[in-house]
């Protein structure tokens, strides 16, 4: 076996696919999540499938106090962490952000402060440990503020340059930083929402995750075409920009 | 849950209708239809509008597709109603196990194998899925879970297998596997001249195995009426392989699949381009005499190495007439059915025939002791369906009766006929769904869940 990756949030059909993904490849899984009866069952199948050793626990990605405590109960299960995945995440409602304090906070702290918060943690460690590996699943979103979802988008901007910052400290250590930015995949997030275009299957992309850490990529476009539809999109012009409908 | 409005049709492409899809990614969520009622749909395999509804809710079972337990001793496997054969073949064949029944592709849900209580090659010997089903979850209509067993809540288990998703949503579903040596199977073709020579090698105990089916050629007329290449097989054992693959029986090396990309121009399935494929088949496939090994996907399921096949018939779709004619008078029921069909004029692409034995016990259930016939017929309106009315009448005037699965044009009337337990069945489901909550396109077509 190659260690075990700790999936955040794994309970979301990106994080099932690419802890298959990892799983195929002869890693340990450490499932994290809050929804603890999904979680067994997703851990069963992964274990049956591949089988390799799968653990499950819980957690919350705003219970910041929690964490330190949540990570060593991961180590203590599972070894020192060949990998994470940071896969949480909330889209909200931006038309409901702009008037609820809640709901921005939440979208905040699900997208942003609550995975820097477990990072901080893991980072650490990996570091001292001089191998591993991090993956931060961002998303196009953050790469320009739209009307429709600058919320979600300013806190995946911001997770996006952290992971930035983290990739930059860790490199001297030989600890890797993957960051992701998918366009529309097909999951309970985004299904039977208006507008979506050129949707990815959660498959595809966990594949792709896992490859881009085998290859020691540095950031991931899934699929591919979305670097270039973001460098359309970053390059129009502020002054046109703001008046778009988007 | 948030919800897809979408057109939606079978495997058939005919009928379509406009659903409100709904698509748990958590197990819970397969309780979803509870309040305001709809139809789960598998993988859409069914050919009609079993998996529709027009104007209503289809929960999709596609992301609930987890192994919970394997027994590797024993053979039993649980898992959720989505899971597909083909994910199961690839957990359980390398482990020296194989679905005690399957249907003729592997893009079939669990869900979907119950529900319509699919048969196989080996249903004169094995019997349908139902038999394989060591228990499942039912979601009812009030989204309780029941666990349903042939001996706990026993009647709703057999009002489920070959209910036609009509009794609640299955959740967890446990199945008896067989054990195999290897995972490759010892075929063997065997030319029947007429019907008659395929009604008798499907029977007799020299030509018959534990799957065997005919494939019938559509074209031929007179006395080579239903002319067939009877093909049969056997589970190889290790020892019958070739040394190459004795060192890892169970291993296959599956292929990839092509796609029919897009529909095809409507033209090309057409009467020439049939005939012209049928004589080639009959000849290159009934040349086949003496015994060869083939992986077990090449045999039980040779169309689905094409993905999207049903888009050969293009946009106006297709569709499969399947009935099951009793034993006795099979012949002659059969000899109507295709000289019906040939003084139609209709080209029909494919044909199958296959020997079904005992009854399951499943009031909806499709099987019965007989022959079931299968024609694969591009869709032609009004004329194509003057002819499956008429292949009806045949069908009823000798007790036989089709399968809900492949049906998208049957009448309410003849389904009463064909299906004499339909009141037993009902008695159960008012138990389980008073307030009639499930239903399809299906089953509003049919009267299934209306009182006789
Ligand atoms: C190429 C091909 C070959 C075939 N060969 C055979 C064969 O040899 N023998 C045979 O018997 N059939 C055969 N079939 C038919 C097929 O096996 C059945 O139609 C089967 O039901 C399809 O499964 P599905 O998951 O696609 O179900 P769907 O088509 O999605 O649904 C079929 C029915 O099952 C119900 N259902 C599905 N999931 C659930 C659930 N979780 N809970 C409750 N109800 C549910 C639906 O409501 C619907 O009534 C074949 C089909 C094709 C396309
Ligand atoms: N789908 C897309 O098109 C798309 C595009 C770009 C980026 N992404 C990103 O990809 C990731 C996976 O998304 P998905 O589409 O698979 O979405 P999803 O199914 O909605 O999954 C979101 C996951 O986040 C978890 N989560 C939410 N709040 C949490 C909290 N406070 N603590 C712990 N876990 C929490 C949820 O787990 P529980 O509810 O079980 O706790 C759930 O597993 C997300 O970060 C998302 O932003 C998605």
């Amino acid at each position: 076996m190659k260690g075990t990756v700790l999936i955040l949030g794994a309970s979301s059909a990106i994080a099932r696919a690419t802890a298959a993904a990892f799983a195929s490849r002869g890693y340990g899984l450490y499932l994290a999540g809050r929804d603890e009866e999904e979680l067994a069952r997703d851990a069963a199948d992964l274990a049956i499938r591949h089988q390799v050793p799968v653990a499950t626990g819980r957690f919350d990605a705003e219970a910041f106090a929690q964490h330190p405590a949540f990570i060593e109960q991961v180590v203590e299960a599972s070894g020192e962490l060949a990998g994470v995945v940071v896969a949480f995440g909330y889209l909200g409602e931006q038309s409901r952000a702009v008037h609820d304090w809640d709901e921005t906070l939440a979208i905040i702290q699900r997208n942003y402060t609550g995975a820097v918060s477990l990072l901080n943690l893991c980072a650490n460690r990996m570091e001292q440990a001089g191998t591993g590996f991090i993956v931060g699943i961002a998303s196009v979103a953050g790469d320009r503020g739209r009307q429709s979802n600058y919320t979600y988008g300013s806190a995946k901007g911001a997770f996006a340059l952290y992971l930035q910052g983290l990739r930059n400290r860790l490199a001297p250590a030989g600890v890797r930083v993957l960051t992701v930015k998918p366009g529309f995949v097909d999951t309970g997030m985004t299904f039977g929402l208006p507008g979506m275009f050129l949707v990815a299957s959660p498959r595809y992309v966990g594949e792709r995750i896992a490859r881009a850490v085998e290859r020691g990529r540095d950031v991931l476009y899934v699929p591919w075409f979305w670097r270039y539809i973001m460098l359309i999109i970053t390059h129009i012009p502020e002054r046109i920009f703001k008046r778009l409908k988007l | 849950m948030n919800r897809l409005t979408e057109n939606l049709s079978g495997w058939g492409r005919y009928p379509v209708a406009q659903c409100g899809l709904l698509r748990p990614e958590r197990h819970k969520g397969l309780g979803g239809l509870s309040a305001e009622g709809g139809i789960a749909r598998g993988q859409g395999r069914s050919y009609g509008d079993a998996a529709l509804n027009q104007d209503g809710a289809v929960l999709l079972t596609e992301r609930l597709n987890r192994l919970s337990a394997f027994d590797s001793e024993r053979g039993t496997v649980t898992a959720e109603s989505g899971l597909t054969l083909r994910e199961l073949l690839d957990v359980v064949v390398p482990r020296g196990w194989f679905p005690l029944v399957t249907p003729g592709t592997g893009y079939v849900s669990l869900g979907g194998c119950i529900a319509a209580d699919v048969h196989g090659k080996n249903h004169h010997h094995d019997g349908a899925f139902s038999r394989s089903v060591l228990e499942f979850e039912l979601f009812d209509a009030d989204g309780a879970v029941r666990t349903c067993s042939p001996d706990v809540q026993s009647e709703a288990f057999n009002a489920t297998m070959g209910g036609m998703g009509l009794t609640g949503v299955i959740g967890d579903v446990t199945l008896q596997l067989r054990p195999v040596e290897t995972a490759w199977i010892q075929a063997q073709h065997a030319p029947a001249r007429d019907l008659e020579q395929a009604l008798t090698f499907l029977q007799d105990n020299e030509h018959d195995a534990r799957y065997s089916v005919a494939w019938i050629d559509l074209q031929s007329r007179g006395r080579a009426l239903g002319r067939s290449v009877v093909m049969t097989g056997e589970h190889a054992v290790r020892d019958a392989l070739p040394a190459a693959h004795r060192a890892d029986p169970l291993q296959l090396k599956l292929r990839g699949e092509r796609n029919v990309p897009l529909d095809m121009p409507g033209w090309l399935l057409n009467p020439l381009t049939i005939r012209a494929f049928n004589a080639l088949y009959y000849r290159l496939e009934g040349r086949k005499t003496s015994p060869f090994i083939v992986g077990y996907d090449k045999f039980f399921y040779p169309l689905d190495a094409l993905g999207h096949w049903n888009r050969l018939y293009g946009k106006r779709g297709f569709v499969q007439y399947q009935c099951v004619v009793p034993l006795e008078q099979a012949h002659e029921t059969l000899r109507q059915l295709l000289d019906a069909l040939a003084a139609s004029g209709h080209a029909a692409f494919l044909g199958v025939l296959k020997r079904l034995g005992a009854a399951s016990a499943g009031q909806l259930a499709f099987s019965m002791p007989g022959y079931t016939l299968a024609l694969d017929l591009p869709f032609g309106g009004a004329a194509t369906l003057e002819l499956l009315q008429r292949f009806d009448e045949i069908v009823l005037a000798h007790g036989g009766r089709v399968y809900l699965a492949k049906d998208a044009r049957l009448s309410a009337e003849s389904f009463r006929q064909m299906y004499p337990r339909y009141d037993e069945w009902l008695a159960v489901k008012q138990t389980l769904d008073p307030q009639g909550r499930f239903s399809s396109s299906l089953s509003r077509r049919l009267g299934i869940g209306e009182p006789s």
